[in-house]
């Protein structure tokens, strides 16, 4: 293949990667800026949306769009009800304490992969996708359902920004974020908000997942990169800005995209998390965010 | 009248484990050796995390230091062990240094991410490096290059001996530093850094050096882990590696020189235990952490000095 | 006697979203008096002594300890500089005992041995025999009276009191006062305080803030008859 076409199919999937991502570090994104948690168990919400979404695919009868649609709908769900048991049973528990809810989220990832490992067994299983079409582009062909993925990662990103934006639901969200005491004073149910939030979290890595499996098979251990990548664009766009969080993701995933097809992804990741440390270090309020001290 | 306890309480322990050398039955032997060195690890992780209260993700990068700057040099240029030996520990030192003078100048959450982020980018340097490291496969050191002086650490009698000494040298060596004055400026530091800073100490430099400390634990203990078990390979810097003293420390008890190696202990029999029962021995390390943090933050030993009131004191620094 | 200065800031500003904490102040402290720094509250005055610290940066204007320009020295040289701060609201280790505050101060400044300047800072205060107690355990009084000795166990040239009489009871004061006056000439006292008996007994010099500017310097006598310190201040009752 020649440069030209090479590069738009480096975009092409860096596109695909950038639209998963955005969905999934979104997800930690709120639960950060809202909740004020680093949720290390990210990435395990993640792959029990992908596990979740192969155990659908067996128990739907029926072509596989359908068993694809419940998928996209009950393991979100399901995914979210988890994290929500958890907020509830553990993290408020400890009050939010940033570095015990670390230690706690570091646990609960080590359970929810153990949870796994055990129902789902040590091997990768793929899903089928819900269609296979290919569109014929005049150099190479591209899978359709790809394409599909992006549009509906801006779907759902864009429905989040609504319920953010114009929803009572977001009001009280946003309320809670900016001093949780007055909220609770104003009497709004904070710890709902909270489990709320953290299950709303989760779900879009568990939509997000849902939607990959049919490109990357579903696999116990999964759940790494995507929690490092997505806490590599959060901390990129600025910590708890969400704006900055999909400024970041399409920014990595494109250049991911391209960097590994022509570069090793090893040294590519060596650098991005250097990259993440040193953001951290020189400028912790990302590098689209504006300083507020 | 202060301080004698609690040096008498310390000596008990390693007399204690002197005799099970004698005693011990083989199985046991070997995993108190391991123990032994594991628990050097979480002494000086307990440096930094349970004394001056830095909370790192990311000391399997130091751990790895000492395995694998003890392992290449003696696996590539055949050096001899103890120079090895050596190395590991000054590596693990250095890279503790480097690493705290960008990492300490962020605090909290931002310190945990950045020490992920290191050991995560130490990892997969290690990877990528795979035609000296050999990768995830790691390299197997062979009999002849694990000999330090005239003992040979292939030796189940003499690992543990050894294992032992090291041990015994990190810890009277932490019962002295969190009894010295410096000790008492890093748990200022744990407690209230605005006041230590009003007193006249910088907190940067006070957290540089315990994590350089810190460091030069951690290096000690992953370069006797190379040489004594004779393996060496990419899966003992990951990140699992960095939970690992955490997870003994929280248990054993932050902040008590005793704590780290308790946990250790206990730690590693219930996944020893765990596993033969269940292959589900993950389970038991993240229900370990989330139980630790919800229900005794202060660990074993943390927990009976709080309870023990100003006595407590004296018998577990 | 023909005065030192000590301490000179000029022009000294910190503002915080907008509001003049501390806006322009020009200040002179002579060498071993005892001056108080009277105020309304929120008037400014911790964060200007936290200037003079070192805790917060100042925005703008300079401060010079004997002569030498401290600006831009961060908070723990100046207090090997000589200047020791006690915080408003205190901030004793609460879980170290009592001995281990203050022989953190007196470490600090390389005392040795240790053990028996720590002690014998304690005993200054009256509390030697509680040396082995967690400090988180004494009562606030004694809190507050083991903030002032690990100040003065840093053996400083300037010592900053932040409302140290704060919550004290009456004989508590009477010790406080004893002490402030044990430690000049040797060492310069800075006294933030709302209880004006304790102003009038001790200071020999007030300097009266307002909006984060100087209402007034001088005497007891000149600011108990200025008017405009009357009508700020001294009118209110507090
Ligand atoms: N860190 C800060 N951020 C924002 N505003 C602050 C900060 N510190 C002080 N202020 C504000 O600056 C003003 C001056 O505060 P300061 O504490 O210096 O007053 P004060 O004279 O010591 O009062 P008090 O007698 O109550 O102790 C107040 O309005 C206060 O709210
Ligand atoms: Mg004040």
């Amino acid at each position: 293949m020649e440069f030209g076409p090479f590069l738009l199919l480096a975009l092409m999937e860096g596109l695909v990667t950038a639209a998963v991502l955005a969905l999934t570090a979104s997800g930690l994104s709120l639960v950060f800026g809202i909740m004020r948690v680093v949720n290390v168990a990210h990435g395990a919400f993640f792959m029990l949306g992908a596990v979740l979404a192969w155990f659908t695919a067996q128990w739907v009868p029926g072509p596989p769009a359908v068993a694809f649609a419940v998928a996209l709908i009950v393991c979100p769900l399901i995914v979210g009800a988890i994290a929500a048991l958890a907020d509830t049973a553990i993290l408020k528990r400890l009050n939010y304490e940033p570095e015990a809810t670390i230690v706690a989220t570091i646990g609960l990832l080590y359970i929810l992969e153990q949870a796994a490992l055990s129902l789902f067994g040590p091997d990768a299983r793929p899903v089928p996708a819900p269609f296979n079409i290919r569109l014929q582009l005049p150099w190479f062909g591209y899978s359709g359902y790809k394409l599909a993925v992006v549009a509906a990662a801006i779907i759902v990103l864009l429905g989040v920004w609504l319920i953010l934006k114009h929803t009572r639901a977001g009001l009280v969200m946003r309320a809670t974020q900016i001093d949780r005491d007055t909220a609770r004073a104003f009497g709004i149910n904070v710890d709902r908000v909270y489990a709320g939030v953290f299950a709303m979290g989760a779900g879009l890595a568990a939509i997000a997942a849902v939607l990959i499996v049919p490109i990357q098979q579903a696999h116990y251990l999964m759940g790494g990169d995507p929690l490092l990548l997505s806490f590599i664009v959060v901390i990129i766009g600025g910590l708890g800005s969400l704006r900055g969080t999909l400024v970041a993701a399409l920014l990595i995933g494109l250049s991911d995209g391209v960097i590994s097809t022509f570069f090793a992804p090893t040294l590519a990741k060596i650098i991005a998390t250097l990259v993440v440390a040193l953001v951290l270090v020189f400028r912790p309020q990302g590098l689209f965010g504006t300083r507020t001290t | 009248m202060n301080g004698t306890r609690a040096l008498a309480l310390h000596l008990g322990v390693l007399a204690l484990l002197l005799a099970l050398h004698f005693l011990a039955p083989s199985y046991h032997h070997t995993n108190i050796a391991r123990i032994m060195v594991l628990a050097i690890y979480a002494m000086g992780y307990n440096i930094a995390f349970g004394y001056t209260g830095l909370l790192s993700l990311g000391h399997a990068l130091l751990f790895g230091a000492g395995l694998y700057g003890a392992g290449l040099l003696v696996y590539h240029a055949d050096a001899h062990a103890t120079l090895a030996l050596i190395a590991g520990v000054l590596a693990g030192g250095a890279l503790a240094f480097a690493v705290g003078l960008l990492a300490l100048r962020t605090a909290g959450v931002a310190f945990m991410i950045v020490t992920l982020m290191f050991a995560q980018a130490g990892y997969l340097t290690i990877l990528y490096f795979g035609s000296y490291t050999r990768g995830d496969e790691g390299i197997v050191i062979p009999r002849a290059a694990r000999m330090l002086g005239s003992l040979d650490l292939s030796d189940d009698g003499t690992r543990y001996l050894v294992a032992l000494t090291l041990f015994a040298i990190a810890l009277l060596c932490n019962l002295a530093l969190v009894r010295s004055p410096f000790g008492r400026v890093m748990v200022a530091m744990r407690e209230n850094e605005e006041r230590s800073r009003m007193l006249g100490y910088n907190p940067f430099t006070v957290k540089l050096a315990a994590l350089t400390v810190s460091g030069l634990y951690s290096g000690l203990s992953g370069a006797a882990y190379g040489l004594m078990f004779g393996y060496v390979g990419a899966g003992l810097a990951s990140v699992q590696y960095s939970i690992l003293p955490m997870l003994y420390v929280l248990l054993g008890g932050a902040g008590t020189v005793l704590g780290p190696f308790l946990g250790a202990l206990l730690m590693f029999y219930l996944i020893d235990y765990a596993s033969s029962v269940t292959d589900a021995h993950q389970f038991v390390t993240g229900a370990a952490l989330v139980l630790l943090v919800l229900f005794a933050p202060k660990g074993i030993l943390g927990t009976i000095r709080a309870r023990a009131g100003a006595r407590g004191a004296e018998w577990l620094p | 006697m023909a005065a030192v200065i000590l301490l000179q800031a000029h022009g000294l500003t910190r503002h915080f979203d907008g509001l003049k904490a501390v806006d322009g102040v020009d200040f002179v402290l002579k060498e071993g008096e005892i001056h108080a720094l009277i105020g309304p509250n929120g008037a400014g005055k911790t964060t200007f002594v936290s200037l003079l610290s070192g805790r917060i940066p100042a925005q703008s204007g300079t401060i010079h300890l004997k002569g030498r320009d401290i600006t831009k020295l961060p908070a723990h040289k100046r207090v090997k500089a000589g200047i020791a701060y006690t915080f408003q609201i205190t901030q004793v280790y609460a879980a170290l005992t009592v001995f281990d505050n203050v022989a953190l101060a007196v470490q600090s400044r390389g005392a040795h041995p240790i053990r028996a300047a720590a002690m014998a800072a304690l005993e200054r205060v009256g509390l030697e025999t509680r040396a082995g107690q967690i400090a988180g355990t004494l009562s606030y009084g004694h809190q507050r009276v083991l903030e002032i000795a690990m100040g003065l166990a840093l053996k400083p040239t300037l010592l900053i009191l932040d409302e140290p009489t704060q919550g004290l009871a009456q004989g508590e004061i009477a010790t406080f006062k004893e002490i402030v006056r044990a430690v000049v000439p040797e060492t310069t006292v800075l006294l933030i305080e709302h209880n004006m008996d304790v102003v009038m007994d001790l200071a020999t010099r007030i300097t009266v803030l307002n909006f984060g500017t100087i209402l007034a310097t001088g005497t007891p006598e000149e600011i108990r008859a200025n008017r405009a310190v009357q009508a700020a201040y001294l009118g209110e009752p507090c």
